[in-house]
């Protein structure tokens, strides 16, 4: 009964976003308020039904309704509560509905902080988003409905795969697609704008923290599967340029670069059309990596679908959504405006460039992923294109634009004089050279490119000093509290974010250049040396887990003869599945992880016979949490720059607003 | 500046980074790309020398042979029509097994043994590399291809 509910909640959610796509925007066209006015309560109404059937789903694989196709193929009664939860989400199915839910919920978010918005423009904005919403919810219910019966029903369930049975499965998805599906706000926003033809500072003060808040949820959710794959995976990288990774990864630089493009648009009103373009761009992005993870054209541990009629209709799904906003933009970005003119050196110039670095790079990615598929689907040949080919392109790629981010803040709008940026940033800049040539001398080997890296990580931190500095010497406030207080937090929040950028550079640069990787076979009690660590090999323990026969092994680290830390590594084989799972035990530390993963029994004879010599990975990744603790920090400076008092400004004014907005609701409802 | 000498040095801005960006993916693209092939083609000796490649197919069930003192092991990859032997020093995936699919990249030695740098299975139980698969059917379709040929010759 209860997947029924859900499936029949799914309907009449298909025929509300049917609503709420057509009439507000029809209303809107012909200026007529009531049914502009629609289009509140059908977003609402809409999210409502969708998070019904998002509950029943997860009712289903909660309560082992193995009558439910879904719930067989991808749950099973052993498997722990919080991870039959995440299966949920955890196929195909499940996935778009989780991704439609996320729209749902992005929608309805804008319909609660929105009271300040034009009818018009709001109408307008929430109907792209409902069009998006009947798109996805005719893909559910014609190609992927979840809530398929299995008649006879299965007496047990085939078991999630035990890849995504981890922490990571519970916290990555949502939040990644947070991000994913909120570009959809800015997305909206745009061909708001496009059709209304109104596109100007107000409307980039509108869509920023739309689009902030779903770059920093995307940034978080790109570093935990990071993260995630870091420590599962049992190679202990932490990316690998997968077409699954480059798929959230393209959103995000063109997100990137489209937050940049907005604070001049919201600055100085230039770059509109290009603001509108990236929008547009950045969330076609989302809909193709939809497409790529979804549609079963990758071969990955991410790619479980291999229905083409699901690919089909996405492919044509997204040539409607691309092919006709890039339409709508061709036709209407003449009359946007070009916004005022700036010198070659000024602040508008070098986010510009930023702009241009981070759309390559984009483009570079996209190319690497696509062409292997188009190759193969020319019958030209299986080929396949590494990270070799992404590191030489994204690295070079990537250096400049490090690089200008230390001078953009701190140049002047319109026009920077050089000298004067030169005389302010001297300094930073002799800061960052002379650590960047020493630090590697301490820390063991020296090489123009460890230099390199540094020298960019700590130019960033040396010129975000210096422009704070700047700022606050500046100030005509008393005190240093008070020369703090008087700037405002979207500023803090882009010094934070920075402030990430050249901590995930730093990390990066040292764990590529000092990490140690050692596979060795190792008897019972043997032990190896390890860049200054000894790992000392204890054996291989056989125990039950929840779902699944663990076998532990336990290795000692020493350094200098004491102890520091027990690794428990382990083998896992899913007694519904039988598949073989490797967990890596990780000593976690500020400057560096000790890892160390379970290869498999390589004890002579029978190669069953577990209480022998182990084949076993030894890592050391010297600041390799640097990347992550970065990732967090660029992701909590967006969400500090969204806390700025200039939108809570425009949330008091709405709350000033209620008592008038009341009244007209109860005159919607006469 | 006068705008319009402003404009001509953006465009040329602009142009350099895109032929910079160009000239790197495409030495990039030119070194990087790893070609697919298999074992009847590396047989017919269509796979170069010296370039690392891939190739593809099952694990033939009982040829794994691991060194007693060290992490090398060598075992035999065929299409069902023509077999490749691998030597592979390292941890074998999760999901290598005997009689399974698998992928590896690495170079074709003069011996005629293909030194593996990686092995890859990303795959579960039920499903094969799609590279794996591709190598077997195309196999078979020369088999079947041998068979009508031969038939047709018995026939006439």
């Amino acid at each position: 009964m209860i997947p029924e509910l859900g499936h029949f909640a799914l309907i009449v959610a298909l025929l509300t976003a049917l609503v709420q796509g057509i009439v507000p925007l029809a209303g809107a066209a012909m200026r007529h308020p009531r049914m502009m006015a629609i289009a509140r309560p059908a977003a609402r109404a809409q999210f409502l039904l969708v998070a019904l059937a998002f509950g029943c789903l997860a009712w289903s694989f909660v309560a082992n309704d193995f009558s439910v196709q879904n719930v067989a193929t991808n749950s099973n009664s052993e498997l722990p509560l919080h991870y039959r939860i995440a299966a949920t989400w955890g196929s195909h199915e499940g996935s778009l509905l989780l991704w439609t839910l996320m729209l749902g919920g992005w929608s309805f978010a804008v319909t609660l902080f929105s009271r300040n918005l034009p009818d018009s423009m709001l109408a307008r904005v929430l109907s792209v988003m409902g069009l998006v919403s009947v798109g996805f919810l005719l893909f559910l219910l014609f190609t992927s409905n979840p809530f398929e019966r299995l008649v006879p029903p299965a007496p047990e369930g085939r078991d999630l795969n035990p890849l995504l049975q981890d922490p990571g499965m519970v916290f990555h998805p949502p939040i990644l697609y947070m991000g994913y599906v909120g570009f959809s706000v800015a997305f909206a926003f745009a061909i708001a704008a496009l059709l209304g033809g109104r596109l100007d500072a107000t409307w980039a003060r509108w869509s920023r923290p739309w689009t902030t808040v779903a770059w920093s949820f995307l940034t978080i959710g790109i570093a935990l599967g990071s993260g995630w794959a870091y420590y599962t995976l049992g190679w202990g990288g932490w990316w690998f340029w997968d077409p699954v990774e480059n798929a959230s990864f393209m959103p995000w630089l063109t997100g990137t670069a489209l937050i940049h493009s907005l604070a001049v648009t919201e600055k100085r009103g230039a770059f509109k059309s290009w603001t509108v373009l990236l929008a547009i761009v950045a969330f076609s992005l989302s809909l193709v990596g939809t497409f790529l993870v979804r549609s079963g054209v990758l071969t990955s541990v991410h790619a479980f679908a291999t229905d083409p009629a699901r690919g089909v209709f996405i492919l044509a799904f997204l040539v409607i959504v691309i092919g006709g906003s890039l339409a709508l933009f061709a036709y209407r970005a003449g009359a946007v405006g070009l916004g005022s003119a700036f010198g070659v050196v000024s602040r508008e110039s070098m986010l510009l460039a930023n702009n241009i670095l981070l759309v390559v790079a984009m483009a570079s990615v996209l190319l690497g992923t696509l062409y292997p598929l188009f190759l193969d689907a020319l019958n030209l040949g299986k080929i396949s294109v590494g990270p070799p080919y992404f590191d030489s392109v994204f690295y070079p790629l990537m250096a400049p634009a490090a690089f200008l981010m230390g001078i953009g803040p701190m140049a002047r709008w319109t026009h920077a004089p050089v000298p004067e940026l030169w005389t302010r940033l001297k300094w930073a800049l002799a800061v960052a050279v002379v650590t960047a040539l020493i630090l590697p001398l301490v820390l063991g080997r020296w090489s123009s490119l460890i230099v390199f890296g540094l020298f960019l990580g700590f130019w960033v931190f040396a010129s975000m000093a210096a422009t704070l500095r700047a700022r606050l010497s500046s100030s005509h406030q008393r005190g240093l509290l008070a020369k703090l207080r008087a700037n405002s937090a979207s500023y803090y929040g882009m010094l934070l974010a920075h402030f990430g950028v050249g901590v995930f550079i730093v990390g990066v640069t040292l764990v590529k250049a000092y990490e140690i990787e050692k596979d060795v076979r190792l008897d019972i009690g043997e032990s190896v040396a390890v860049g200054g660590y000894e790992f000392k090999f204890l054996g291989v323990k056989s125990g039950p887990g929840p779902n699944y026969r663990a076998l532990t092994g336990a290795v000692e680290v020493r350094k200098d003869g004491h102890l520091i830390e027990m690794l428990k590594p382990e083998k896992r084989i899913y007694n519904a599945s039988g598949q073989p799972m490797t967990i890596a035990a990780i000593d976690i530390g500020v400057l560096g992880d000790r890892y160390v993963s379970l290869g498999e029994p390589v004890g002579g004879e029978g190669s069953d016979n577990i209480g022998g010599a182990w084949s076993v990975r030894i890592y050391l990744k010297p600041f390799i949490d640097w990347i992550w603790i970065g990732a967090f920090l660029m992701a909590l400076g967006g969400f500090l720059a969204v806390s700025d008092r200039r939108y809570r400004l425009a949330l008091k004014r709405r709350a000033a607003n209620l008592f008038g907005a009341s009244a007209d609701t109860t005159g919607v409802a006469d | 500046m006068k705008p319009r000498t402003r404009r001509f040095a953006w465009i040329v801005g602009g142009l350099a980074v895109l032929g910079v960006a160009a000239a790197l993916v495409l030495n990039a693209f030119q070194s990087n790309l790893v070609f697919f092939f298999t074992p009847t083609q590396v047989a017919a000796q269509e796979a170069p020398q010296g370039r690392p490649f891939r190739i593809g197919g099952l694990v033939v069930a009982g040829s794994l042979a691991r060194d007693p003192n060290s992490l090398t092991v060598r075992f035999r990859v065929t299409d069902t029509a023509q077999t490749i032997p691998v030597a592979y020093t390292g941890l074998l995936p999760d999901l290598f097994k005997e009689g399974k699919g698998v992928v590896a990249q690495g170079t074709l030695g003069p011996d005629g043994v293909f030194r593996a740098s990686e092995v890859l299975a990303k795959h579960d139980e039920n499903y094969m590399p799609p590279e794996a698969k591709a190598a077997v059917d195309q196999a078979h379709k020369g088999m079947t291809m041998k068979s009508l040929r031969e038939d047709a010759k018995g026939t006439r």
